[in-house]
């Protein structure tokens, strides 16, 4: 089975905390620590656990720059054996449909029997992968916690859906997922790994070898533009309790006790 | 104005509290709207769903058929494609099947697709002043949506407050014979519900949760220590459950359990909206982070600005202290 997976390299939250610049209108950027978006991870682990039971491919693929290329290393030396890095300066400022519109047409110029995204990045979009199966006119599901593969070019796909309950359902391939976090462990990647796919090379596509028209993408095609970023005024929020420990946790016992929070 | 249509999600019979909140959203893009609700469906279930939507919407469009008696959402899509007209307005509950619908919606109607959106600032012509979250809510977004060939906008449930409005007496619309037929390359085959676990969460009056901030899978019993000083159990947010730490059954949040507790501790939780959504009857909140910005401190009744790896333990043995004096 050929597999493609979709990624993306993010600021890592568990890393850094997200603050606005000092003009207001972005994240303060400087020092932020990037990593592999997390359900990306999650859906690389999924495509290697599936290629080593069913055989074939996995391929990692970012639409990005050049900083983007250390996601792709990062995947393969967990086992992706291809890297493939989409770059392009006609797709900076792309929407959700802009970076769908350039993966159809990378996709189209290859063979894949599945494709798997994560179920959203940072930005909480959770959409690149709906619409890349609709431009494909593939099946897609949402949500993906576990897959089996069937005979007959099919799949039985278990989605999460609320209260913790999980909906089966077979879906033909090809076909597009968006992986849920939890779905597997994904494999720890050493130093080591990484060092030995560093000299590996990246091909890279632009627009004219993927006849992508830039009319559609990037800031041109955006129909959906992030105008700036802010944090809004908060409601009354929290009591922050100050003071020393101590004090803090005779308070928070005084709290608890009157709450019926100690028993 | 474009028209506005509102999808609406349901089960055995009854629309879900979305209905009213996609009503009021509606009218923050236009006062005037008169929004359509769309119910797609099969059967009796059906029936009722379109009977209650008529005195919060004045044209229900109803979509029977059989093969929609279980929510496939490719299925809907095209049923969608076939019946709305160009340039419309679609909102629809970002929940799961808002996520499995939207996306392909958007590219099959032509349309701007915008996921998990918080409000609506601003209309300016045919462009929407939209406002989103990114970071697990660390920071929010204004966002321009250009809506001259239609839009479809996932809305976060609980985030547009349903109005107050005289009922309607709405009329039900049948389209089903406009939606042509319907195939598709996923099938629904069954819902597997959740396990019960080892501890009920959803009966215990104090919950002690933790979040990614506990940082590796032996800590854990740092939080049933504090638990069991205070008489309470060990719920989590999902990274927890991700990695394994603890199982499914005490996962808080919207893919996981809704708990009523009296008090809920947040340990180390940043406070997601769909950890938040599994937080009801209103607790007295306590968040403990070492980051002062945690989306949790924005609810919380009360905040400590710390890393729970040091505090908790302190604080389990001051309970104890305090515990054992009063024996």
């Amino acid at each position: 089975m050929e597999i493609l997976v979709c990624v993306r390299r993010v600021p890592d939250t568990s890393e850094n905390e997200i603050q606005l610049n000092s003009a207001g209108n972005d994240i303060e950027r400087d020092d932020l620590v990037y990593s592999i978006n997390e359900p990306d991870n999650y859906a690389v682990e999924e495509a290697l656990q599936i290629a080593a039971k069913a055989g074939g491919n996995v391929t990692v693929v970012t639409v990005g720059g050049e900083d983007d290329e250390e996601v792709l290393r990062r995947e393969m030396a967990m086992g992706a054996n291809h890297g493939v890095l989409i770059s392009d300066d006609a797709f900076g400022g792309s929407d959700g449909r802009g970076i769908a519109t350039i993966l159809k047409a990378f996709v189209q110029k290859g063979h894949y029997d599945l494709i798997l995204t994560g179920i959203q990045a940072e930005d909480g979009g959770a959409q690149v992968g709906g619409m890349l199966a609709a431009l494909l006119d593939y099946p897609f599901a949402s949500l993906v916690n576990a897959i089996t593969v069937l005979d007959g070019g099919k799949l039985k796909v278990s989605r999460e859906i609320e209260g913790g309950n999980r909906e089966m359902n077979e879906i033909d391939l090809p076909c597009v997922l968006s992986i849920q976090t939890g779905i597997n462990e994904p494999r720890y990647v050493g130093m080591r790994g990484i060092r030995q796919v560093a000299s590996v090379e990246i091909p890279t596509f632009g627009a004219s070898d993927l006849g992508v028209d830039t009319g559609t993408v990037g800031e041109a095609g955006a129909k959906v533009k992030r105008v700036d970023y802010f944090v809004p005024a908060l409601g009354k929020g929290a009591e922050i309790l100050q003071g020393s420990q101590e004090q803090i946790i005779d308070k928070l016992i005084e709290l608890m006790k009157a709450k019926g929070g100690l028993n | 104005m474009a028209r506005i249509f509102a999808y609406i999600v349901h089960k055995g019979g009854v629309a879900d509290d979305s209905a009213a909140e996609l009503a009021a959203a509606a009218k923050k893009i236009d006062a005037n709207a008169s929004p359509v609700a769309v119910v797609a469906g099969w059967g009796s279930e059906l029936d009722s769903v379109c009977e209650s939507l008529c005195t919060s919407y004045g044209e229900v469009w109803k979509v029977a058929n059989q093969a929609l008696a279980y929510p496939n959402a490719e299925l809907i899509r095209k049923a969608l494609v076939n019946i709305l007209p160009g340039g419309s307005i679609v909102l629809v509950p970002h929940a799961h099947f808002g996520i499995d619908l939207s996306p392909g919606l958007s590219i099959k109607l032509n349309s701007a697709f915008v996921s998990d959106v918080l409000g609506i600032e601003g209309v300016d012509g045919t462009h929407l002043k939209l406002v989103r979250q990114e970071f697990g809510g660390q920071v929010s977004a204004h966002v321009n949506c250009d809506t001259s060939s239609g839009a479809v906008l996932n809305l976060r449930p609980g985030a547009f407050k349903p109005q107050e409005v005289a009922p309607l007496n709405g009329v039900v619309v049948d389209k089903s014979a406009e939606v042509g037929a319907l195939t598709a390359g996923r099938r629904y085959l069954e819902t597997v519900v959740a396990e019960a676990g080892d501890v009920d969460i959803t009966k215990h009056a104090v919950l002690v949760s933790v979040g990614r901030g506990i940082q590796e899978k032996d800590n854990i019993a740092i939080a049933q220590e504090l638990a069991d000083a205070m008489g309470a159990a060990v719920s989590c947010s999902r990274p927890v459950v991700d990695a394994k730490w603890l199982p499914k059954s005490r996962q808080v949040g919207s893919s996981g359990q809704t708990v009523k507790p009296k008090v809920y501790m947040a340990c180390g939780i940043s406070g997601s909206f769909q950890h938040l959504a599994g937080i009801k009857g209103n607790p007295f909140i306590i968040a403990i982070n070492k980051n002062p910005k945690a989306p949790f401190f924005q609810v919380a009744d009360v905040g400590v600005v710390a890393d729970i790896l040091d505090f908790l333990p302190e604080l389990t043995n001051k309970i104890r202290e305090a515990k054992g004096a009063s024996v």
